[in-house]
Order: C-alpha cells, then sequence, then structure tokens
C-alpha cells in the first residue's frame, strides 16, 4: 500500500518533475517509510540489516527515558518553587514540562532538518540521518528558560558551520550538539547559565504555577561554584529531582540509556568507563591537594557525577563516534581525559560552573592526535620489519 | 612442525541452502558436457592479454587462448577441445569472453613431465606457464596475476574456506590428496611453499608434505583467507612479493605432473537458498551456468546467480560461465521485490545481523539464513568505529587505510600496509559495514592506482 503511493508520487520528483526541488525530502521519507530494495552491484551480495538509520534511531531512543523524566521534572520544579508539590498530581507536572519542552524539539528538527534537507538536495546526496541524534540532543542540554529563537540560531549555526562546512555526517572534528550549546553559552551567557533560569515561571494552557519573576533556583554546580554548601540531597541529585538541562539531571533515566547504548555497541564502554574513571581521578587529587577554601574541590567524586551533566556527557556525548578517537585503545585516553578535564575545569574556573561541554569539545579536537599515536605505532612497526627483514 | 594461529576476529556466517556433498563416500559427478564453454579474461585481474586464435581455429584442452601481453609467457588455456566459436568484445574491443564450441570427444594436450624432484625452479615455472596453470598464481601486494619472472618470498595456498556457501575442501580433494601433495611439493622447486590449514585437517590425508611449512589457523571466517595467512605467517613488506595460489589450482599442478595432460576440471559446490538442490559438481573452469545449475533455481521470484561465494563472488546470470577463480556458485533471492515498511526499527527477526540492536543474536542460535541482496540501508561516510576492526583479523587498521584509499594518499596507504591485503580480505566487513561502504572496490581501485604509480 505505502509503495504504491511513493511510486505514484515519485514522477513528480523526478528529474523535470513540477516538485523536483524536493526530492531529497521525498526519497528520504520513502527510505524511512520502506526500505529501500536497491540490491548490491558489487562487492558482497548480502549485506548486514544494520544500517546507520537504525543506529541512529536507538540512540534517540536511548535519550528518551532523559527526556520524559526532564519533561516531568521541569513541572516538579515549578510546582516545589510554588509551594504546591503535595496538590499537584505527576501527570500535570509531566504535561506543563512536556508542553514547554515539545516546541524547543519542533523548532529544533525544523530547522535542522530543513538545512540538512536543503544540503541534501543542493549536493544531489540522501538525507543523512545523523540530525535525528542531534535534534533531540540539543534541546536536552540547554535550560528550560531558553527562548525558541536561541535555540533555532544554535541549531543553524552548529549545522553549517560544525557539520555541513566539513562535509556532513560523519566528518565533522566537533560534536554538533555541543557545538550549539557552545554558542549559546558564549553568546548568550545570562540565559545559559546562572540562578534563573533552570525555571519555568509561567502557566501553559492553564498547567503550572505563575511565579513571579525573581525567583531563582541554583543548580547543585552552580551552589558549589559560588561557595556555599549543596542544599540538595545525593538521593534527589541521583533521581534527577534538581533544577539543571532539560536532559540531563536525572543519572537513573541516564544509566537506562547508558545500559541500551553499551548493549547494542553503538556507544564504546570504554569510553563511558574511562570518563568516569579520570573524573574519579582528578576528584580524589582535588579532595586530598585542593585548595580548602574551593567548595568544588572538596566536593567528592559521587557528587561530581550525579551534579551537572557529567553522566549525560559521558553517555551521550563522549562517546559519538564520529568526533571520538576511532582506535579501541585511544577510547581509553580519549575518555578518562574527558573525565579529568571536566572536573578539572569545574574546580579551577570559576566562570564555568559545569565543565563538561568544554572538556568534550577540547578533547573532540585532540581525537585524531590520540589515534595518531596508535596508527603511528602500527605504521613503524611495519617499517622495522621492512628494514629488518632488507638488512637479510 | 605446524604453528597454531588463534584468530578472534571475524564472523562465521551460516546460510541456508549449503551444497551437499555425495552420500556413503561416493564420488562427485561429472557434469555433462556442455556446447560451449568460455574464459574471461577479466577474471585474471591485472593482465592485458593478446589473442593467440582466432574465430573458427580448432583448440585441444591445455592450448593457450591468449597470453599477457607484458611477457607473452602466462598461458591461458582453453578448458576443453573444440572451435573457437566466437571471440565477445565489449566497449573499446575489449575482449570479454573467448567461446569455445566443444568436441564431441574430448582430447587434450600433452605435455612431457618428469619426476618433480628433477625440476629446476625455471623449469617448473616454465611449465605452468605453457600448461595454462600459471594464469592461476596471483601474487601480493596488489592481488594480480603474479610475474613469473619474480622471485617470490613464498608461495601461499589456503586449504579451507570460511566463507559462507563456500565448497569444503576436503570434499572436493576427496581421492585427489595425491596430486594435491604433488602440486605443493612441485610448487616448493619454486619457492618457500606455506600451507594454511584448519584445525580438523591436521589429521586429514591431505598431509603430510614434509616440503612445505604448515600452519594452522583456528577462527571464524575471514580465517580461511589467504591474506591472513600472509600477514600472520610471513607478511609483505614493500618490495617483497608472495605468491598465491588456490588449493584446486594446487590440484590441477599435481594432475598435470602425474598425467602429463592438462586438465581443467574442478570440483565446485552449487548451493544458496534458491539453488534447487546444493551439491557438488565436477566441471571444467568456463562451464555455462545454466549447466552448473543443472537442477535449476527455485521459480518465483526474483533470484541472482553469484559467480563465487555471497561475499566475494560476482554478481552474474545464467548465460554467465563459471568463473577461473569460482569454487563454488550460488543463487541468491535478489530482494528487489520486497516491500518491507519501516525496516529501520521492526524486529526483523529472519534477518542476520552483527548488530545487538537485533535479536538475532538472541533467538538466532546456530541456524542458517535466508538473505536477499539488497543493501538494506543508503549508503554514508564511514560514521561508526570499531566495525570493520571486529572482523578483520590482521595487524592493520582498516578504517584508516580505507579512508587513506578513498583520499588517494598513496605514503599513508603504503605506510598502513596497503601492500598485504586484497579486497576478499575486506569482505566481511563490507558485509558488517553499517555505513554500506562498497569495501572491496575501493580496496581492488586502491590497489589498480597503486600498481600504476609504482611501475
Amino acid at each position: 500500500m505505502i509503495k504504491t503511493i511513493f511510486d505514484k508520487l515519485r514522477p513528480h520528483f523526478e528529474e523535470k518533475g513540477k516538485l523536483h526541488a524536493f526530492y531529497s525530502v521525498f526519497e528520504g521519507m520513502e527510505t524511512f517509510m520502506l526500505v529501500p530494495s536497491t540490491t548490491s552491484r558489487t562487492g558482497v551480495s548480502i549485506h548486514d540489516a544494520i544500517d546507520s538509520k537504525r543506529i541512529m534511531s536507538f540512540v534517540v531512543i536511548a535519550l528518551l527515558p532523559a527526556l520524559l523524566f526532564g519533561m516531568y521534572n521541569i513541572g516538579y520544579q515549578n510546582a516545589l518553587a510554588a509551594g504546591m508539590v503535595e496538590q499537584t498530581s505527576f501527570w500535570a507536572m509531566f504535561f506543563y514540562g512536556f508542553l514547554l519542552v515539545l516546541p524547543k524539539i519542533v523548532v529544533s528538527y525544523l530547522v535542522g532538518l530543513g538545512i540538512e534537507f536543503a544540503v541534501a538536495q543542493w549536493k544531489k546526496e540522501e538525507i543523512q540521518e545523523g540530525y535525528l541524534v542531534t535534534g533531540i540532543l540539543i534541546p536536552m542540554i540547554v535550560p528550560v528558560d531558553c527562548p525558541l529563537w536561541m535555540l533555532a540560531l544554535a541549531v543553524a549555526f552548529s549545522v553549517i558551520l560544525c557539520k555541513e562546512i566539513f562535509g556532513g555526517t560523519g566528518m565533522n572534528i566537533f560534536n554538533p550538539a555541543l557545538c550549539a550549546r557552545a554558542f549559546l553559552f558564549f553568546s548568550y551567557p545570562t540565559s545559559m547559565s546562572g540562578e534563573k533560569v533552570w525555571l519555568a515561571k509561567e502557566q501553559v494552557c492553564s498547567l503550572g504555577y505563575n511565579l513571579p519573576e525573581a525567583t531563582t533556583m541554583a543548580t547543585p554546580l552552580g551552589e558549589a561554584a559560588a561557595g556555599t554548601n549543596i542544599s540538595y540531597s545525593l538521593s534527589d541529585m541521583v533521581l534527577g529531582f534538581v533544577p539543571g538541562s532539560i536532559g540531563e539531571t536525572s543519572v537513573v533515566a541516564i544509566a537506562i540509556g547508558a545500559l541500551l547504548l553499551m548493549y547494542t555497541r553503538i556507544a564504546s564502554w570504554k569510553t563511558i568507563v574511562s570518563v568516569f574513571v579520570g573524573g574519579a581521578i582528578v576528584a580524589l587529587l582535588f579532595n586530598f591537594f585542593g585548595p580548602a577554601d574551593n567548595a568544588v574541590a572538596g566536593m567528592s567524586c559521587w557528587e561530581h557525577f550525579a551534579a551537572g551533566g557529567f553522566c549525560f556527557g559521558a553517555v551521550f556525548m563522549a562517546t559519538d563516534p564520529v568526533t571520538s578517537a576511532r582506535t579501541e585503545q585511544g577510547k581509553y585516553i580519549y575518555g578518562l581525559l574527558i573525565g579529568m578535564l571536566a572536573i578539572l575545569i569545574r574546580v579551577l574556573n570559576p566562570g564555568f560552573p559545569e565543565g563538561m561541554m568544554l572538556a568534550i569539545l577540547f578533547m573532540n579536537m585532540f581525537a585524531p592526535l590520540i589515534d595518531y599515536f596508535f596508527v603511528q605505532h602500527n605504521i613503524n612497526k611495519r617499517l622495522a620489519r621492512g628494514k629488518q627483514t632488507a638488512k637479510k | 612442525m605446524k604453528t597454531l594461529y588463534k584468530i578472534k576476529k571475524g564472523l562465521d556466517l551460516k546460510l541456508e541452502g549449503m551444497a551437499q556433498p555425495p552420500q556413503n563416500g561416493g564420488s562427485v559427478n561429472g557434469l555433462p558436457l556442455a556446447e560451449t564453454y568460455a574464459l574471461r579474461p577479466a577474471d585474471f585481474t591485472g593482465v592485458v592479454v593478446r589473442l593467440l586464435v582466432r574465430e573458427g581455429d580448432m583448440v585441444k584442452a591445455g592450448d593457450a587462448l591468449f597470453c599477457d601481453k607484458a611477457t607473452g609467457m602466462v598461458k591461458f588455456a582453453s578448458p576443453v577441445s573444440g572451435k573457437v566459436a566466437a571471440i565477445v568484445r565489449g566497449e573499446r574491443r575489449k575482449i570479454l569472453r573467448v567461446e569455445i564450441e566443444a568436441d564431441k570427444t574430448q582430447g587434450s594436450k600433452a605435455f612431457s613431465v618428469k619426476a618433480i624432484a628433477d625440476y629446476s625452479r625455471d623449469e617448473m615455472v616454465n611449465l605452468l606457464c605453457e600448461a595454462g596453470l600459471f594464469a592461476f598464481v596471483r601474487q601480493r601486494p596488489y592481488d594480480v596475476i603474479a610475474c613469473p619472472t619474480d622471485a617470490p618470498k613464498g608461495i601461499f595456498v589456503s586449504a579451507f574456506s570460511k566463507m559462507p556457501l563456500a565448497a569444503d575442501f576436503n570434499v572436493v580433494a576427496t581421492g585427489q590428496e595425491e596430486d594435491f601433495k604433488n602440486g605443493l611439493r612441485a610448487l616448493a622447486r619454486i619457492s618457500k611453499v606455506h600451507l594454511g590449514i584448519s584445525p580438523e585437517q591436521i589429521n586429514s590425508p591431505l598431509l603430510p608434505v614434509s616440503e612445505v611449512s604448515v600452519n594452522v589457523f583456528d577462527g571464524p571466517n575471514p580465517s580461511g583467507n589467504v591474506g591472513v595467512h600472509i600477514n600472520h605467517a610471513d607478511p609483505v613488506n614493500k618490495g617483497e612479493t608472495v605468491w598465491t595460489i588456490g588449493a584446486e589450482a594446487v590440484i590441477m599442478i599435481g594432475r598435470l605432473l602425474r598425467t602429463g595432460q592438462a586438465d581443467f576440471t574442478r570440483i565446485i559446490a552449487v548451493g544458496g537458498s534458491e539453488a534447487v538442490k546444493p551439491c557438488y559438481v565436477k566441471t571444467p573452469v568456463g562451464t555455462p551456468l545454466k549447466a552448473v545449475f543443472a537442477a535449476g533455481v527455485k521459480q518465483g521470484g526474483h533470484v541472482r546467480i553469484v559467480n563465487g561465494n555471497p561475499l566475494v563472488g560476482q554478481k552474474s546470470s545464467l548465460d554467465d560461465y563459471l568463473g577461473a577463480f569460482s569454487t563454488e556458485v550460488c543463487a541468491l533471492p535478489e530482494g528487489d521485490d520486497v516491500v518491507e515498511p519501516f525496516g529501520w526499527i521492526a524486529p526483523r527477526l529472519n534477518d542476520f545481523s552483527t548488530s545487538y540492536t537485533y535479536f538475532s543474536r538472541l533467538f538466532g542460535g546456530d541456524r542458517a539464513y535466508r538473505l536477499d541482496c539488497r543493501i538494506k540501508g543508503g549508503e554514508r561516510r564511514m560514521i561508526m568505529s570499531g566495525e570493520y576492526d571486529r572482523v578483520f583479523p590482521m595487524d592493520i587498521y582498516a578504517g584508516h587505510l580505507v579512508k587513506a584509499i578513498i583520499t588517494g594518499d598513496i605514503d599513508r596507504q603504503e605506510a598502513l600496509g596497503i601492500y598485504e591485503v586484497a579486497p576478499e580480505d575486506f569482505a566481511v566487513a563490507e558485509f558488517v559495514d553499517s555505513s554500506k561502504l562498497e569495501l572491496q572496490r575501493i580496496v581492488r581501485e586502491g590497489l589498480d592506482i597503486l600498481r600504476k604509480e609504482n611501475s
């Protein structure tokens, strides 16, 4: 049935058809609905059933627990600030958050996919599904208060300047989602950090509560950076009932996604584990040798892991196969350095309470260098072998 | 003294339609004589050929049809006796195939042979060249037909293949063990011979041959690839050459030295889920595939004929002829008529995947799959890392090498070990690749360019 519809529509989109300008959209939709029946011409006759669409879809599925919890948490924080947690039902909190997050997702996909479709049409290529993941990641790593126009701008910036100019998915150097966040962070710092942005303050469809404009709510990391003690319990931080970017707060929800990604081998467990190991090492070092007047240096490693975007970054950002190290041994070093740098930035740089984003972007840049050492080792071995036999 | 190599990386793939060996120790049936046979120059990779016959000429089995233009030494012999019926040319007058109309009674060219131990290196090479058997010797680097004037540092033979639907060499060699051993002894006159076997073959009648060094390779596909053997036993360095030859061609060499006659019959596996009767048959190189699939292919639905196994073989048709290097042929569902909505998220229980996003790993067990020829995805840039490495059992960074080939960086290709590989070594990686890159084509083109640059 679906096939007949597409067969009927196809002539309109082909060369000389009226709607040829939208051929990439048509093809994208067709391959989305139907498995393409193209068969191999050269090389292997049979193929593994895996393709990048399925891989990307599974990353999106892995993100869902964190996303759904994030929606609920928005409602919860709003009710908490209004002092109405007892009186508000679970669904009311969830739908309140849902209504606030949905427009962000829609905007992110509309802008991002729009650019991708246009580029695919221009380059006469198939649409690449990399943005499926990026498009959902970006709304999850911004504060709930982030205006839609800002989001749109950040998406456009990252898709064009961080991905497409390098040649599209698979060729980019930096993680596009983090580029979008970095863009916002440095362009509109007041909307991305501080104490005002983590709370939704207006009613939507008569859900939620209107709060006074001056209401503030600090993230655990924000508190620590300000030199005060963290007012949230560790269990709240692990479960995620704390303010923060939409998807990053719940360690439990992220862990579910992490298990799925590691089981399906889409994300490398080597990277994830080493990020945590690296973070723990540096956190411990600061515990023992850190300056006494620095509250962040005194945070234990589990507080570091539970606070802010550490887990989210380790699981969903550091493991991006395109921008991470590609050699298997390199992944250990890559992850280790991300964890170490993230804590280092958190402790020593008072300007940025969160270090994960910068740590990952920084290591994205150095991933090729890490690979270089391992690949070069292989090359040198081959050269030495050649010289040895030449002597004989 | 045998060395055991444990291979961990790779992938064994079980497909429906494995060729059944003859029952109760019977011998493999020979096919009746077909009307025409054909030799295709394109099978002999890297050779520019010069024709030696014209249409209408009479030839015997073993008479040269064409030779290589560069040295003129390597002869490509007619597999049967008969009349040169047609020389089929394609674009730019490239010779596609030379067709021979077979005589009712077959005769073959006689060669004077002596005891193997009495041959010098050059005498042996010349004999193989004249008899059309040197045409089956390939070389690394470049994976092309070898040059008889080269001095290889070793000759590698693999006595097994783990490719899906591949012919089992133990079945093929039954009754021909002595020819196989003599073939190896003959090759040992030329250079050091390395024979790679699987652990099951240690006590088989294919051994012992004291003149060759034997390596045992234990592991999944592609552990039977001669490229893997070379990489583990004696890797190719820049400036070195090794020769490789198929085990089935080694039998032909032994046969030539025993009988003094060129005989290009070999036992091949006919399989695939769409073959009506998967079995082994005995037939010369160049047999029409219609005759090879004597029992026919299943009707209804589109069928693809593959000249070779599903991972390395060429897409072909029933009007084509058995390739010079094909030790098996198979019929697979083409799949271009399959309509499958939302495959990217469907459970797809009947489809095989190495990815854990499918359940076939959990429930599949040891079952055989019926896979069609769809690519099942669009071609992308290399996104996932480590996919190739999991199935590429060589000390080479496969992904990095492929990238160096795509970008045309010759120095880097050399550094990363392109001289050690052949397209077939990338077959399993191409199968599992989620970016659906045509790795074998990429590597072949890379090798061709490199060879041109270095010549």
